[in-house]
């Protein structure tokens, strides 16, 4: 296990590129977890307070609104997912490998 | 003879669908032994020495601590991924959610889609500083900076609760699940799934149990695929047809299409539905698989395969349960017949109940060969949830409890291995024992409590210790005690429990609603900030204090250990 000793956590901390990455990290999952408490909370209260709305008809037939709506927070959980494993994946994981390399 | 056989199904998928917990069908009792169904037992037989095999092969493999506990971080995020779907697309959520899309239509969306967003939550919140700071249990990241006995042992208490809560009623609802589809007997079938269990647990540890959950995801995963769609090809492909016709056979005609009477009170609507989201976030089962993948790249991989299969999955049993509707609801083969001998009740009176709505299907779209698969994949599933809950709970006693209460580090690696794997043993026979106890009892409520205590208990111990600085030793304890005893206690105080189970009379239940999430994720989050903000102990300020390396870690892995030894 690397020795992760209190000098190097302070210069790693006061790096103004550690203090980048966890504020723009900080900020999307902030931004991400918002939204995606806001959709499932907003879709919640919609059955709550206005289920006919829901229940109207899509396209003339008997499907509603509620269906493609409901379905829709499904492939929003995924997507949202999807969207902050790209940005760690590519900005993220290069911003934190570039600081471990600096601060071995 | 038949038809006490599905009664007795009503009964056990009421017990184990976990989020209808509400809509419970009343136990009903009776009925002998049931004929043995071959095919169903000859494909489980396959499954069960198919799964002995990996055991062996993974005992072989299963040397240190890491190797038990994590599967020595050798599982790819792919896997893992599909291990944690595994995990988490239960019996109860196949054939629940689809009985009640199969009874009332859109209402069975909305609990669907309850289950899956925790898991963005996970993704943003919990994952990666879960995989950063933690090597096998989530206790170990609670305790990074605080101090290990009193918060492992919160912890523990946490994990132990849900833990219990989750597997007396999957025991309770396998052994009646088994007892009706394979024709064992209710004592056998919870012996056969208790003695299954262990054996994976104690000898192949988290290498055993990962591969039973991969394989039996991938059958559950493949078998709801040919039915959603057989059901859709029936339609030629068009939604709009499917629900057209399930329109008119189902006697709920166009109100199947939008929100129900589910959802008529919206504070147990948010409640419910934050039990559901930040439990998953707290459930020990579902923490622990982070620390089998080699870093916060695979476990972020991981996050993002099982929510794309989870929502795959609950589309399915969307599906599933329109063309339950389609292809059931005008064939009175499937239901019991009324005192006339030709009317029924196209919802209630389908065979062992609503929930069983995805059984007949598979009968009707594959004959009694694709009935007898189903059946097994559900035995399949069963085994995997509760091998996952034994494993869970025998590290939360070996390695939280044990190695750092009890024995204050001093244990050697091999002596706590050695206990987790007595624990699973024992855990296997108290398990047993329960089902027996619980085998009367209206057990729906408990995995509803497990979420809650998972969301009051677990969650909010974890997320202050890693994200607030101010959080102390002495916040999250008694924050996070009073998150388990308040959701136990309301629990207890509502109708699930005051009324269904201890009998008293109806509405007289002192707490209305039917989850206690919202209040008691409320009480521990602000016991855990009240306490610490009041902590002045030197211990408080040396905790602030050592925050900064905590950070730091959990946001770069710096000096995170695989999960391999060292």
């Amino acid at each position: 296990m690397a020795a992760a000793n209190s000098a190097a956590i302070e210069q790693i901390k006061s790096d103004p590129d550690f203090q980048r990455l966890v504020r723009a990290r900080t900020r999307f999952s902030t931004v991400l977890t918002v939204l995606i408490l806001a959709i499932y909370f907003g879709f919640i209260l919609l059955i709550a307070f206005a289920p006919q709305w829901l229940g109207q008809s899509l396209a003339g037939g008997v499907t509603t609104i509620g269906i493609p709506l409901g379905v829709g927070v499904i492939v929003a959980a995924f997507v949202l997912t999807g969207l902050y494993v790209r940005r760690a994946n590519s900005e993220f994981d290069v911003l934190t490998q570039q600081l471990l390399e600096r601060h071995k | 003879m038949i038809k006490s056989r599905w009664l007795k199904a009503a009964t056990a998928l009421s017990l184990i669908a976990c989020a209808s917990a509400a809509q419970a069908a009343p136990a009903i009792e009776g009925g002998e032994r049931q004929p043995l169904n071959v095919e169903a037992i000859v494909m489980f037989l396959i499954f069960v020495v198919a799964t002995l095999g990996i055991t062996k092969w993974a005992a072989s493999r299963t040397k240190s601590a890491a190797d038990f506990y994590a599967a020595g971080g050798g599982i790819t995020g792919f896997q893992n991924g599909l291990a944690i779907a595994g995990d988490y697309m239960s019996a109860a959520s196949f054939l629940g959610i689809s009985g009640l899309v199969f009874a009332s239509g859109f209402d069975g969306l909305i609990y669907s889609i309850g289950f899956l967003v925790g898991w963005p939550i996970v993704m943003f919140l919990i994952a990666e500083r879960l995989r950063n700071l933690g090597r096998y249990t989530f206790a170990d990241v609670a305790a990074y900076r605080l101090e290990a006995t009193p918060i492992r042992t919160i912890s523990a208490l946490g994990s132990l609760t849900v833990v219990a809560f989750y597997l007396i009623a999957q025991m309770v609802g396998a052994g009646k699940l088994i007892e009706l589809l394979f024709g064992l007997e209710y004592l056998y079938a919870v012996i056969a799934v208790g003695t299954l269990m262990t054996v994976y647990v104690a000898f192949g540890g988290m290498v055993a149990t990962t591969w039973v959950q991969i394989i039996k995801a991938c059958l559950l995963l493949g078998g709801a695929t040919f039915m959603a769609f057989v059901v859709l090809m029936s339609f030629s492909f068009s939604p709009e047809a499917l629900f057209a016709r399930a329109v008119e056979v189902h006697p709920g005609q166009q109100t199947i299409m939008s929100p129900g009477k589910m959802v008529s009170d919206p504070i147990s609507a948010i409640s419910l539905g934050l039990a559901l989201m930040f439990g998953t976030a707290g459930l020990p089962h579902i923490l622990m698989r982070f620390f089998t993948v080699s870093d916060a790249k695979a476990a972020r991989k991981s996050v993002f395969i099982a929510t794309g299969l989870i929502g795959y999955f609950y589309i399915l049993t969307f599906i599933i349960g329109f063309g339950a509707i389609t292809f059931l609801m005008n064939e009175p083969a499937y239901f019991k017949a009324a005192a006339d001998g030709a009317s029924y009740d196209k919802v209630k009176d389908l065979l062992g109940g609503t929930n069983m709505a995805a059984v007949h299907l598979a009968n009707a779209v594959g004959g009694s060969l694709f009935l007898g698969f189903i059946s097994a994949v559900a035995f399949a599933t069963i085994l995997a949830v509760v091998a996952g809950l034994t494993l869970a709970g025998a590290t939360a006693i070996s390695h939280d409890l044990y190695a750092s209460v009890i024995a204050k580090g001093r244990a050697s690696e091999a002596s706590e291995v050695r206990l987790s794997k007595i624990t699973a043993i024992i855990i296997g026979f108290v398990a047993i024992a329960l089902g027996y106890i619980f085998e009367q009892q209206n057990v729906a409520f408990m995995v509803g409590l497990a979420f809650a205590v998972a969301a009051s208990c677990n969650f909010p111990v974890l997320l202050m210790s890693v994200l607030w600085k101010g959080t102390t030793t002495r916040g999250a304890f008694w924050g996070g005690l009073a998150g388990l005893v308040s959701a136990l206690v309301m629990v207890c105080l509502s109708p699930a429990v005051w009324e269904d189970t201890l009998g008293y009379p109806k509405g007289s239940a002192p707490f209305t609603y039917a989850n206690p999430a919202l209040f008691s994720m409320t009480i521990a989050f602000t016991l855990i900030w009240l306490i610490s903000k009041l902590d002045g102990s030197a211990r408080g300020d040396a905790e602030r204090a050592a925050f900064d390396a905590q950070y730091v870690r959990s946001e770069t892995g710096l000096g995170a250990s695989g999960a391999a030894s060292h």
